[in-house]
């Protein structure tokens, strides 16, 4: 079954709109395609539609964090994290507060609008930032649990969700812990680090890597910060061949940041899924995924290009 | 407290007084600042603090206080000074100002300092951050009010205009700013620069109540501030003509002054005109 982490987002603030009075949502005229619509027709007087205008959403999201309310303000990630960005920095980072930025139509998977639409940084951005918590659900049901979660988080946190419907990896009795790498199949030949919906990508890959006799450990790294650097370096240690999959950057994202702290616990060869240092374009979700190098297919690549490097090195 | 109005206006004048003298004294002890538009804004917010708002400095997160958030966060020594002679924090800590550790953080901190609402400096973000407060209030029906300093500068400033569009439309009149129109920024006057002007037509045409007064003139801005409170349905916009330097003789309408500070003799000079008690 496939549902759209965005979709999961609209029910999940349903929920939570009942659960918390505080609760309010801005949006910046994108409301239906985020779908903070469905909040907006249960609670229209906590609902704010700020217009084409992303930069004083965060200011003004920032105030009512000021104010005592738990904000939620979601526009597409492009805008979220490019056009506001100084918003979110001086306004909301600096001094700690409590907003969460929930950004949906992020990465290449935005499809047909192109470049100008897909976010292929905003991880990067919002994971350079003090005091930010960067969360990236692999699904659906991941989606509800970590929209949760941060709103009982205190302090601002990004979450990353897709446009298209995804496969839904987990089910409701998915505990969601954040900042905890989740372990979904062990094996000792290598560790893939994967994050969003290249988690799929990520399980589909390690099922064709055991027809081959290659058995690796996955794990779902939703929350690239704070990062489990704990659960990776052991694991990093226990397979010596790591690759990381996103839907994003190289630069900046999971890849970067795994990278950055295995360099300094436990160097050991390292392959990055991801998108090569270029912008998006046009073309169906599937095409440009296949286009970017960004299947399970190329993870496996991946794997076999690490473990050879892995030789080589001992 | 003053019984008449008389008393009112010497005793603004008296704290307007010390609070210039402050703004001086650490901007010449830090080695850098901005006093100009500091002491530009010196009435204002001495009558916001010490006769309109309602605050009680001594709890500072009570919820029901009103607030104000200084949008030209380079006007941080005023807020400072203010802040320090209203009794947030003793004013011996005014000296701190801009060193490493200090609460006096070169623009205003959230956190840091008691009676800092808001952490600005990057201009154009007051405004935004005002309205969601104004917002909060709207949504919990309490009365509190929302003051927010903006330079004329600033007003170059887009996020200025998306949020001026914002709190019109979401009418909220317990949203007041106040412009401090001194005429100049860092690169010369801002008729030249980049001019934003006219400011009074702009801001109505966005649909705010707006109202021009003379911003060093405590009769003028205590009538201004008891019409916004008075202004329904609207935010409202008071637009105070000011004088950059207001005070120091030699920095008045300077443009050299807005991010300079006095060396000793200067320091010196300004405090003498400042103490000066007035013919």
């Amino acid at each position: 079954m496939n549902v759209a982490t965005r979709d999961a987002y609209g029910r999940a603030l349903v929920e939570l709109g009942k659960k918390y009075p505080d609760l309010v949502v801005l949006d910046a005229d994108l409301a239906k395609s985020t779908k903070t619509a469905d909040f907006a027709k249960v609670f229209p007087e906590r609902f704010f539609d700020m217009g084409i205008a992303e930069q004083n959403m965060m200011g003004t999201a920032a105030g009512l964090a000021l104010a005592g309310k738990i904000p939620c303000a979601s526009t597409f990630a492009v805008f979220a994290t490019g056009r506001a960005f100084d918003q979110i920095r001086n306004s909301i980072a600096y001094p700690g507060l409590n907003v969460k930025i929930i950004a949906t139509h992020a990465g290449i998977t935005v499809g047909e609008d192109g470049a100008s639409h897909q976010s292929v940084e905003d991880i990067a951005l919002m994971r350079a930032l003090p005091n930010m918590t960067v969360i990236v659900p692999a699904d659906a049901t991941e989606t509800g649990k970590a929209v949760a979660a941060a709103v009982v988080h205190e302090g601002p946190v990004y979450i990353r969700l897709g446009r298209p419907a995804v496969p839904v990896l987990f089910d409701e009795n998915y505990r969601f812990r954040l900042g905890r790498a989740e372990i979904l199949r062990r094996g000792p030949d290598a560790a893939i680090f994967a994050t969003g919906i290249m988690v799929y990508e990520a399980l589909k890959a390690a099922e064709t890597l055991a027809g081959r006799g290659v058995d690796v450990t996955v794990v779902n790294i939703h929350t690239i910060k704070p990062l489990d650097v704990e659960t990776i370096s052991s694991l990093a240690m226990k397979t010596g061949a790591v690759v990381t999959a996103e839907e994003h950057s190289i630069i900046g994202g999971l890849g970067s940041a795994v990278a950055e702290a295995l360099a300094e616990r436990c160097p050991v060869p390292l392959v990055r899924v991801g998108i090569r240092d270029r912008f998006g374009e046009s073309g169906k979700p599937g095409e440009l995924l296949e286009a970017f190098g960004l299947t399970a297919s190329h993870i496996v690549e991946a794997v076999d290009l690490v473990l050879q490097r892995r030789v080589c090195g001992k | 407290m003053p019984s008449s109005q008389e008393e009112l206006l010497q005793d603004l004048e008296k704290k307007a007084r010390v609070i210039r003298s402050d703004i001086i004294r650490m901007v010449a002890e830090a080695g850098s600042g901005h006093p100009g538009g500091s002491l530009s804004a010196a009435e204002i917010v001495t009558v916001l603090y010490f006769h309109v708002m309602r605050i009680r400095p001594d709890e500072p997160d009570w919820p029901d206080r009103d607030r104000f958030v200084l949008s030209k966060g380079h006007a941080a020594p005023l807020l400072y000074a203010v802040l320090a002679e209203r009794g947030y924090f003793p004013a011996e800590e005014l000296i701190t100002l801009r060193k490493l550790g200090s609460r006096l953080q070169g623009h205003p901190a959230f956190g840091k300092l008691p009676g800092i609402e808001a952490s600005t400096g990057s201009l154009g973000q007051g405004l935004s951050i005002s309205l969601g407060i104004a917002l909060a209030g709207k949504i919990d029906h309490r009365d509190y009010r929302v003051y927010a300093l903006l330079g004329d500068g600033e007003n170059e400033e887009g996020q200025v205009w998306e949020a001026a569009m914002a709190a019109a439309h979401y009418r909220v009149d317990n949203l007041t700013a106040i412009l401090d129109y001194n005429g100049l920024q860092i690169d010369g006057p801002v008729a030249d620069v980049l001019s934003p002007l006219p400011l009074p037509e702009k801001w109505r045409s966005f649909g705010w109540e707006v109202r021009e007064v003379d911003g060093h003139s405590f009769e003028e801005l205590l009538a201004a501030f008891e019409w916004a409170k008075g202004v329904h349905d609207r935010p409202s916009m008071i637009i105070a003509k000011t004088v950059k330097g207001k005070g120091v003789s030699f920095m008045e309408n300077a443009v050299d002054w807005h991010g300079k500070a006095p060396d000793r003799e200067q320091a010196e000079k300004a405090l003498a005109e400042l103490l000066a008690v007035p013919s």
